[in-house]
């Protein structure tokens, strides 16, 4: 493959099993779907917003539909996938809470990636312009952007604490692209790290 | 079971010269939903490209309402091109080059295969009404029956818009195991009743024509050709869209500056739609027209399964591939996307494609690029999937 994986649908990868069964919810044109399926040989399906998107993922030969994650979830039966993605989707979900707790219920596993809101350079930004912060990779007007639901990772912690799921793995994402392994509730990545990546376990078995 | 023979045609050639594919008659009664079974019966077919040695690159293009065997290649009774020649042949989505593609009359159909209009061998006249009522899953057995008779055990994929998607849907539901690949397009797992309340006043319109007798107009040497002109004229605006009529059309004036306070036809939008009836009537046979639009009518695949979809595709190892277009009101993106829906609640392999086209239902049949695209690519994939 020509293009090289960004650096947090990378790290996802890495955290899929071989030959496991994944779901990418928010698959755009399907790059990591593509890139599974290649690499470590995955059963991968996909939802897709764009009906740009999942025709491109179509004529690629990957089996992705054309669907909402906040209408369409809910469709999907429990524990039939063993990994379920959403990278850099759940801010632009317009009711997180509702998608979060139907990727536990449909994956025994899920891997969560989102941009960080506490990043230091947005805590300055608003302080310093008094006005919403606009950053490389939410790079929107306040008042026409798809990402209504933006948090930080202290947030989306706390969100997943309250959806009864476990944390098995946190990763900060760097700026550089790089990843380092973090402690969920520690400080200093919800003010340094560009973003974060998670893998979680719903608590109890459904 | 007789080896493959030259298919009869009740209608007249248009083009002797073209390609009449082939037709095999079978001694086993064909058994039927309605109950009853025909014997011997007879299905006309056409086949492009060529089988591979380990027989594993066939495809199955199964035909609408009013299409016929003839996919690509001068059709012999209309001396046109085929119906899907936009889809299939070489270099094309459907490739012949690399795919081996088969195509079936229908059970009930009127170019070969066995239908109301063909003789009757008890009693050496047309079937007329006595021909029992075929079901969409008649037609797939029929065509099942035909693999068998030309040892193709799987097919690579079954694929067909509208009437044709419901055979894919019901090849996927009865033979899982045959079918690698299902491509359904523009279709439904169901017919709504709005469909079937059109498929009635075509019905109608032909049985109200004096000339129809009681569906024995080929006995009594009358044709209900009016009848069947109205009906295919009903029909054929329920293929379009609004949008697309008013594009082609508008309130243009047919051969004339003003209008003409008669009733002749004023508007190119009638002229068009008497065309339309009037060159349908020459190939197609009206008892057929009303026992397909039946068959569409009864097409109900939950129904079949304890009223849920999902139960229908159970333990499928099929992939689907299910494609719909924007402005297509007889067979709406929804049931469409109901069936993906079903398909992700078996935890079967799907895509679904919506394509945006202001071409209506007859959109399949078009040059859509995007439809072209998402074919190659599906097809590409399962292709390699099983190294055909």
């Amino acid at each position: 493959m020509a293009r090289s994986l960004r650096p947090d649908l990378a790290a996802i990868a890495e955290m899929i099993p071989e030959g496991a069964r994944v779901l990418d919810v928010g698959c755009g044109d399907g790059q990591l779907l593509e890139h599974l399926k290649t690499t470590r040989q995955v059963d991968g399906h996909g939802l897709e917003l764009s009906q740009q998107n999942v025709n491109a993922c179509v004529a690629r030969g990957l089996a992705v539909i054309q669907g909402d994650a906040d209408a369409d979830l809910h469709e999907y039966p429990s524990q039939v996938f063993d990994v379920v993605i959403l990278s850099q989707t759940i801010q632009a979900t317009r009711n997180p809470r509702a998608v979060l707790d139907h990727l536990l219920r449909i994956g025994r596993r899920t891997a969560v990636s989102l941009p960080n809101f506490g990043h230091w350079r947005v805590r300055l930004s608003l302080a310093l312009n008094g006005r919403m912060p606009r950053t490389r990779a939410l790079d929107y007007p306040w008042y026409d952007t798809p990402n209504i639901h933006l948090c930080t990772i202290a947030d989306f912690t706390a969100l997943a604490a309250e959806a009864g799921a476990d944390i098995e793995r946190a990763l900060a994402l760097r700026a550089d692209g790089r990843t380092h392994p973090m402690r969920s509730d520690a400080w200093g990545p919800n003010s340094f790290a560009e973003g974060a990546i998670f893998l979680l376990k719903p608590r109890q078995p459904l | 079971m007789a080896e493959p023979a030259t298919p009869r045609f009740l209608r007249p050639l248009a083009a002797p010269g073209a390609e009449l594919g082939h037709a095999i008659t079978f001694d086993a009664p064909l058994g039927l939903d309605a109950g009853r079974s025909i014997a011997p019966w007879t299905c006309a077919y056409m086949t492009y490209g060529s089988l591979n040695a380990a027989r594993s690159n066939a495809v199955l293009v199964c035909h609408a309402l009013t299409g016929d065997q003839f996919v690509i290649g001068r059709h012999p009774v209309t001396g046109k091109p085929g119906w899907w020649t936009s889809m299939v042949g070489p270099g094309k989505p459907i490739d012949t080059e690399r795919f081996f593609v088969i195509c079936a009359n229908v059970v009930g159909g009127c170019m070969g295969s066995s239908g109301p209009a063909e003789t009757d061998p008890r009693t050496g006249q047309p079937y007329g009404l006595d021909f029992p009522l075929v079901t969409v899953r008649d037609m797939v057995r029929a065509q099942a029956a035909l693999l068998d008779a030309l040892g193709i055990e799987k097919l690579l994929c079954v694929t067909g818009g509208s009437m044709g998607g419901m055979q894919v849907l019901q090849w996927a539901a009865s033979y899982p195991d045959r079918v690698v690949s299902a491509m359904p397009i523009a279709t439904a797992a169901r017919h709504s009743a709005q469909n079937i309340a059109f498929h009635e006043v075509g019905r109608q319109a032909i049985m109200a024509d004096p000339d129809w007798r009681g569906g024995r107009y080929a006995a009594e040497g009358t044709q209900p050709s009016k009848g069947l002109a109205v009906a295919r004229m009903a029909a054929h605006i329920t293929y379009l869209s609004e949008a697309a009529l008013q594009r082609k059309f508008g309130r243009e004036l047919q051969d004339r500056a003003e209008i003409s306070f008669r009733f002749a036809p004023d508007f190119q939008v009638e002229s068009y739609l008497h065309y339309q009836g009037s060159s349908f009537v020459d190939r197609f046979d009206a008892n057929s027209y009303l026992y397909i639009t039946r068959a569409m009518d009864y097409f109900d695949l939950a129904a079949d399964y304890g009223g849920t979809l999902a139960e229908a595709f159970r333990g499928a190892r099929t992939r689907f591939c299910i494609v719909s277009f924007t402005s297509d009101w007889l067979f709406p993106t929804p049931e469409n996307k109901r069936i993906a829906h079903a398909l992700n609640a078996a935890a079967a392999t799907v895509s679904f494609v919506e394509i945006e086209s202001d071409r209506g239902h007859d959109a399949f049949l078009l040059d859509e690029p995007e439809l072209f695209a998402a074919a190659r690519g599906f097809l590409n994939s399962v292709a390699q999937s099983v190294g055909a």
